[in-house]
């Protein structure tokens, strides 16, 4: 490990990973530390991304890919399920998937760290230069033109660098997940049950990972978590009803933000992308390709950035106006509205839109044309929805 | 202030990103805490746990 970088990415997951590459591309010399000892492990994720987003920044590779699904089955509170043919979607298994990403960003030329952990950011005035860092009980200074933040969830290191990114509690989703084998699913089929009574304010997943198994979790909104009534018990409660012969392999834990974005996404020598950013979206849940997206465009900005010799908040604020201008920052904007709509609804409501819903043709899937399709046979709830 | 039960903690992280006062960290998969930044009659990283790994000072 060098004393000084063009680029420290803190965090070794899908964004982290491709900026790294992404820079280290571009000829700037990267350093990317992971604070666990191994990438990929241990998991926080349901592993679904649609393969056209996958294959934006990597080739599908059966190594990678668990399963590959063709249609959405959406269950109403009341069991109506609706299915819709969707566009291919891939679950992946993350543990060879973020090895593979991050042997890229090797490969590349970047440098990558493992159980290496960034203790706190080097201030100079309200520039971060650097981080703190600690390795096999030592301590080190390393600095940087750009630090790239893309410590998921916990978003420890923007925090430290004084940015709020504390996630309101009904803003959360407090999430629990199984491996689950030996049970019967459609091999290419991915099932969401929405039902408040059985996961409040969130929805269950069932995603094929193979032959007879699956990722079956619940993510619950964090306001409507406590004693008994936590993700793991609501879980339980699901499998124990719907798949009681399964054989679970593996418990994940783990929780995405379902609020806005930060409202800042860049500093002066830092850029934010991912989890950390808040940049997972509000309604799916779904935070791997946004990841990927952001980290990309912040390496980019990073690029330009150090190569006009300018790392300054207002320069790097480039990354900021690309992502909220871009297709994914419109799709976040949107996906936020019908949370908050959503979350106004109780099962009873719920209820009646999957009914109206049985007989609707949805071509292409997508929040818009969802959100097209209930209003079409809801008309009601016009001032609720945004429009699509 | 909070006792954490290590033999259920699913080090996932989502008590550190609701904590308003950044008392928590994921060291590694270590869930740590800051005692002077804690404070006690907040419930938010024991109301958040998955898995119920988080009790509050009086139980």
């Amino acid at each position: 490990m060098k004393d000084s970088y063009d680029v420290l990415v803190v965090g070794g997951g899908p964004g982290g990973a491709v900026a790294a590459k992404t820079a280290a591309d571009e000829g700037l010399s990267v350093l990317l530390i992971e604070k666990r000892p191994a990438i990929g492990v241990p998991v926080r994720c349901a592993e679904r991304i649609g393969k056209d987003s996958l294959t934006e920044f990597i080739e599908a590779d059966p190594r990678f890919i668990s399963a590959e699904t063709s249609s959405a089955t959406l269950i109403g509170p009341d069991g109506t399920e609706i299915t819709l043919e969707s566009q291919a979607d891939c679950i992946l298994n993350r543990k060879v998937f973020d090895r593979e990403l991050i042997w890229k960003a090797a490969e590349a030329g970047a440098e990558i760290q493992v159980h290496t952990r960034a203790a706190e950011p080097i201030m100079e005035g309200d520039k971060i230069c650097g981080a703190v860092i600690e390795q096999h009980g030592k301590r080190s200074f390393v600095r940087a033109k750009v630090v790239i933040a893309a410590d998921g969830i916990e978003s420890g290191f923007a925090g430290q660098a004084g940015i709020n990114t504390t996630v309101p509690l009904d803003e959360i989703e407090t999430c629990a997940q199984y491996i689950v084998n030996d049970i019967n699913i459609d091999e290419t089929e991915n099932r969401f049950h929405i039902s408040f009574a059985d996961a409040p304010g969130g929805y269950l997943w069932v995603f094929p990972k193979g032959n007879r198994c699956a990722n079956i979790g619940i993510g619950i909104r964090g306001s409507s978590s406590g004693e008994g009534q936590r993700a793991r018990d609501c879980l339980d409660r699901f499998i124990e009803k719907n798949y009681p012969e399964g054989k679970i392999t593996e418990l994940i834990a783990g929780a995405v933000s379902v609020c806005r974005p930060l409202s800042e996404t860049a500093a002066d020598g830092l850029l934010i992308v991912g989890d950390a950013a808040r940049l997972s979206d509000p309604l799916t849940g779904c935070g791997i390709y946004n990841a990927m997206f952001s980290g990309k465009l912040a390496a980019q900005t990073a690029v330009s950035a150090v190569k006009n010799g300018d790392t300054s908040k207002k320069a790097l604020t480039a990354y900021d106006k690309a992502w909220r201008e871009s297709t994914m920052g419109k799709d976040l904007a949107c996906s936020y509205a019908v949370k908050e709509a959503l979350l106004r609804m109780n099962d009873e409501t719920l209820t009646a839109v999957f009914h109206s819903m049985q007989n609707c043709k949805i071509e292409h899937i997508s929040v818009q044309n969802l959100v097209r399709a209930i209003l079409k046979e809801n008309p009601q709830f016009a001032k609720e929805l945004p429009p699509a | 202030m909070i006792t954490i039960r290590r033999d259920v903690c699913g080090y996932c992280g989502a008590c550190v990103s609701v904590c308003p006062r950044g008392a928590l960290e994921l060291v590694d998969a270590y869930l740590s805490v800051n005692d002077t930044l804690c404070k006690p009659q907040c419930r938010l990283c024991y109301t958040i746990c998955p898995l119920g790994a988080i009790l509050r000072s009086e139980e």
